[in-house]
């Protein structure tokens, strides 16, 4: 059984349509990249999936069970996270809350949590108590990590990760997610570091215009000429 | 309103702006030590502007998590001061309890019977109208300008009811007046107004507690910076819109009761009057800031005091206004608005 089986997803923004059946599958323990052009549906589909969008046809199951449209708090409940692409801390409260924030649906004492986590983040434990704010973009990056993490999670939904960081500290965020995933956190990661991505995951989506035109392991698309000159620059 | 940018629940003041409202309140002062404006127009303004405080907070914090300017806040102010009525002037002197003029105060200890249980009715009552109005607008997504007009039909309403039960006229607390306490330099005060200065304090100091210390609070403060990502977190906004109703609500009443105090009066319009002053207290703290918006609210109240030396009383609207329009026309992100 898959962990994450998503099947002929058509979803969308009120009337406009942007995936036309798509379907994706995460074994356990796997990292899976969705790459493709802009506009190809990337972030809609982990939306979908993660049930901030209702999709008009099509299912979603993680673990076996039938998650279609549920809403976000129980996919956090079941160890679903979801990591948004932008404005993904919340500014005004310190590095700390915002990781109390995180464990929210825990009712059970995290204080153990809470302290592996700043041990994988060791930049944020130094600021603890400065508003989230004040950080810049690839602390930010980590901490909404950090925070998706404090759940336990079975399974990160990743969307750009790396999105308007320095090179040094898109290789730290992809190293990170590596660390993420040997804890046993299976991850689906959209990224345009699309040639960094594929080296680390096991399997690889390639979406085009709301559907899918590719799939096969990381490595193999990586070594595809046509993926290669398609959609990796060359 | 709508359209505006708010500033998110942050802690504490952005300092720069603190010193320049400590700078203000030094001008102020020393102004009234050289006898240009009477000092007890000032002190009395402050003690206006920590019944506008805490009208202003809690409609500073809906605007936060709710994303509209709730226009009822006034009348939520004017029914909390009037079940008061209704507990003091019949319920309670039923059951015996017609005590007035405890200690120093106009007013006996009855009210603090009062006071809680007009909180409680309109905690439920706001809960109720979310309920009933406000979550099926929101189930339907309507912009805030439609949820804010929405309020406005619930003010009408509000202050139609208290017409309707109460009538027109003004009304008044059981009381016995009592004498004012003489300080130097002219200055009056009411004993209560001390009563009113520390209610607000304690109640400040316990919203403090529960938005930095508590997980619900917390969950509000993360709600207001962000509804989408609280959502995505795991948070229940639901659960956290209704917290802000209950908390906004309860001060309302405590704000409404206090002002029937302060005025020694009631009357229907009483709140929906307020509710300039109000806003230009909310907008002046940054909107969505509730304590800027205590801090705005004790400028509105010194300014608005400090006029009637010069200007017909009538006219203390008129300068909350013009402070709210000048605000809104220089500094709209309000004094402690700091972009993010």
């Amino acid at each position: 059984m898959s962990l994450l089986e998503a099947r002929d997803i058509v979803a969308g923004y009120g009337e406009t349509e942007i995936l036309h059946g798509v379907s994706i599958t995460v074994e356990k323990n796997q990292i899976v990249t969705i790459i493709g052009p802009n506009g190809s549906g990337k972030s809609t589909l982990l939306k979908t999936i993660f049930g901030l969008l209702r999709p008009k046809q099509g299912s979603v199951r993680f673990n076996g069970e039938d998650i279609t449209g549920t809403p976000p708090e129980t996919m956090v409940r079941k160890g679903l996270c979801y990591v948004p692409q932008s404005s993904n801390v919340f500014p005004s409260l310190s590095i700390h809350e915002n990781l109390e924030m995180g464990a929210f649906v825990r009712k059970d004492d995290y204080s153990q949590r809470i302290r592996e986590v700043y041990d994988l983040f060791p930049d944020l434990i130094k600021r603890k108590n400065d508003r989230a704010g004040t950080l810049s973009g690839g602390q930010r990056q980590m901490l909404a990590v950090a925070r998706a993490l404090m759940v336990d999670p079975v399974m990160l939904l990743l969307d750009e990760p790396s999105a308007g960081l320095a090179p040094n500290l898109v290789a730290s965020v992809l190293q990170i997610i590596i660390d993420i995933n040997q804890a046993g956190v299976a991850i689906l990661l959209v990224e345009q570091n699309a040639r960094e991505a594929l080296k680390l995951s096991s399997r690889g989506y390639i979406l085009a215009s709301g559907q899918n035109q590719l799939e096969d392991d990381g490595n193999k698309l990586l070594n595809n000429p046509d993926v290669a000159r398609l959609y990796l620059g060359g | 309103m709508a359209g505006m940018r708010k500033t998110s629940l942050r802690l504490p003041f952005h300092w720069t702006a603190g010193y320049s409202v400590l700078l203000g309140l030094v001008v102020v002062l020393i102004l009234a030590f050289t006898s240009v404006i009477k000092l007890e127009l000032v002190v009395n303004g402050l003690f206006l502007g920590t019944i506008i405080g805490l009208g202003a907070i809690g409609l500073s914090l809906v605007y936060g998590i709710h994303g509209f300017a709730h226009i009822a806040h006034g009348d939520f102010m004017t029914l909390g001061a009037y079940t008061s009525l209704f507990t003091l002037g019949v319920f309670l002197p039923r059951i015996g309890l017609d005590n007035v003029g405890l200690g120093p105060f106009t007013f006996g200890y009855p009210l603090f019977i009062a006071l809680p249980l007009s909180m409680l009715f309109l905690v439920a009552l706001a809960i109720g109208l979310d309920k009933g109005i406000y979550s099926r607008l929101r189930r339907r997504g309507v912009s805030s300008v439609v949820m804010a007009m929405t309020s406005l039909g619930v003010a009408i309403a509000l202050r139609g009811l208290v017409q309707f039960v109460w009538g027109g006229g003004t009304e008044q607390y059981p009381r016995v007046s009592k004498d004012f306490y003489q300080l130097p330099m002219g200055v009056r005060i009411p004993p209560d107004n001390l009563f009113i200065v520390a209610l607000t304090v304690i109640m400040v100091v316990a919203l403090y507690l529960f938005l930095t210390r508590t997980r619900t609070g917390k969950a509000m403060r993360a709600t207001s910076d962000n509804a989408e990502l609280a959502r995505v977190t795991g948070i229940n906004t639901e659960h956290v819109l209704w917290w802000t109703w209950a908390i906004s609500a309860a001060l309302a009443a405590t704000a409404g009761v206090l002002l029937a105090v302060f005025q020694a009066q009631l009357f229907p319009i009483m709140g929906w009057r307020f509710l300039i002053p109000l806003f230009a207290a909310v907008i002046l703290g940054g909107i969505g800031n509730p304590w800027g918006a205590l801090i705005g609210a004790l400028i509105i109240g010194v300014s608005s005091e400090v006029s009637t030396q010069w200007l017909n009383p009538a006219y203390k609207t008129v300068i909350s206004f013009a402070i709210m329009i000048v605000m809104l026309l220089l500094r709209p992100r309000g004094i402690f608005g700091v972009r993010d």
